[in-house]
């Protein structure tokens, strides 16, 4: 048998036989519609990132503000606490109406 | 007069062409400021062509479909590097034949398997070539279905380059282009294709008749 021209009249066969250019029916919709959502999926994939990005910062500011606390306990003179502060607040008027003449 | 008649139909012609241009152009640019409908008359207009090429690469229409989708999604998405300068078809064929190429890559099936399993008109037509090579019609479906698994057999390189350079009849230059080798290695991966494709028919003739 010779290969050769077996080789070749097997290539001269897939030139003869070209492949249709034959579409699916409406297929330029189905793209379309496949893009416009990927479209939309992408606008959507872009406010998630974007509040999930605030989203870590606001922890991260969080986190940061907890670490300076316990680092850093509040020094102050002031020794009452707040349910005294708030009685004093409250009746701030009553005081000052007992003090006047 | 003739003469007259066809200075004006050549204008005329190119004066078309120029407006088809400029209205694929136009198109181009509203797909890229975010007018994704302005997309669907591209693909309308170059799916004949994508779909001519995938189906030199894929057998199954399911299949063929997938790689057309692939190209167009692929063509939207880096519709921001088409710079113009070719016509668009062009750019849209490199990306066909890399997306093609891709798709051997990754369906690489049936390449170590036999030639035992050959149809009666399969070996029939092999028989004929035997007998009298001449009388072995190119045109025969049998030899379209033999080429096809001889294709199937070869390496995603070998049978792209078998297929733009044998099939295709394209130029080493243009396969160069299409593919983004370079064309010396265009000329390296022929000359391999053309002995893979060589011991494959060598297989074959030896699984029918040893």
């Amino acid at each position: 048998m010779n290969l050769v021209e077996l080789q070749n009249k097997l290539i001269a066969a897939a030139r003869a036989n070209a492949p249709g250019d034959h579409m699916p029916y409406a297929f330029e919709k189905r793209v379309t519609a496949l893009l416009s959502s990927r479209v939309a999926l992408q606008n959507l994939e872009g406010w998630v990132r974007g509040l999930w990005r605030a989203a870590m910062s606001c922890m991260a500011v969080a986190l940061l503000c907890g670490a300076w606390e316990f680092l850093n306990p509040a020094t102050t003179n002031n020794t009452a606490d707040l349910s005294q502060n708030f009685e004093t607040t409250l009746l701030a008027s009553v005081d000052q109406a007992d003090q006047s003449p | 007069m003739p003469g007259r008649l066809l200075t004006l139909a050549a204008e005329k012609g190119l004066a078309d062409s120029r407006a088809m241009e400029r209205t694929e152009t136009e198109l181009i640019a509203a797909v890229l400021k975010g007018d994704s409908a302005s997309f669907e008359p591209l693909v309308l207009k170059y799916s004949p062509r994508v779909f001519a090429t995938a189906r030199r690469y894929a057998r199954r229409e399911s299949e063929v479909e997938d790689i057309a989708q692939e190209v167009w999604l692929k063509a939207f998405d880096k519709l921001g590097s088409f710079r113009g300068e070719a016509p668009f078809e062009h750019w849209l064929m490199r990306l066909t034949v890399r997306t093609c190429y891709d798709f051997l890559r990754g369906h690489q099936r049936n390449r170590e398997s036999s030639f035992s399993d050959l149809s009666e008109p399969e070996s029939d037509w092999l028989e004929r070539f035997v007998t009298a090579p001449e009388s072995a019609s190119e045109n025969a479906d049998a030899a379209k279905m033999l080429v096809g698994r001889v294709l199937e057999r070869l390496s995603p390189q070998a049978r792209l380059v078998i297929t733009l350079l044998e099939i295709e009849d394209r130029s080493v230059k243009e396969i160069a282009r299409l593919t983004g080798w370079s064309v010396p290695l265009v000329k390296v991966r022929a000359f391999r294709a053309r002995a893979e494709m060589r011991r494959i028919v060598s297989k074959m003739a030896k699984d029918k008749y040893l």
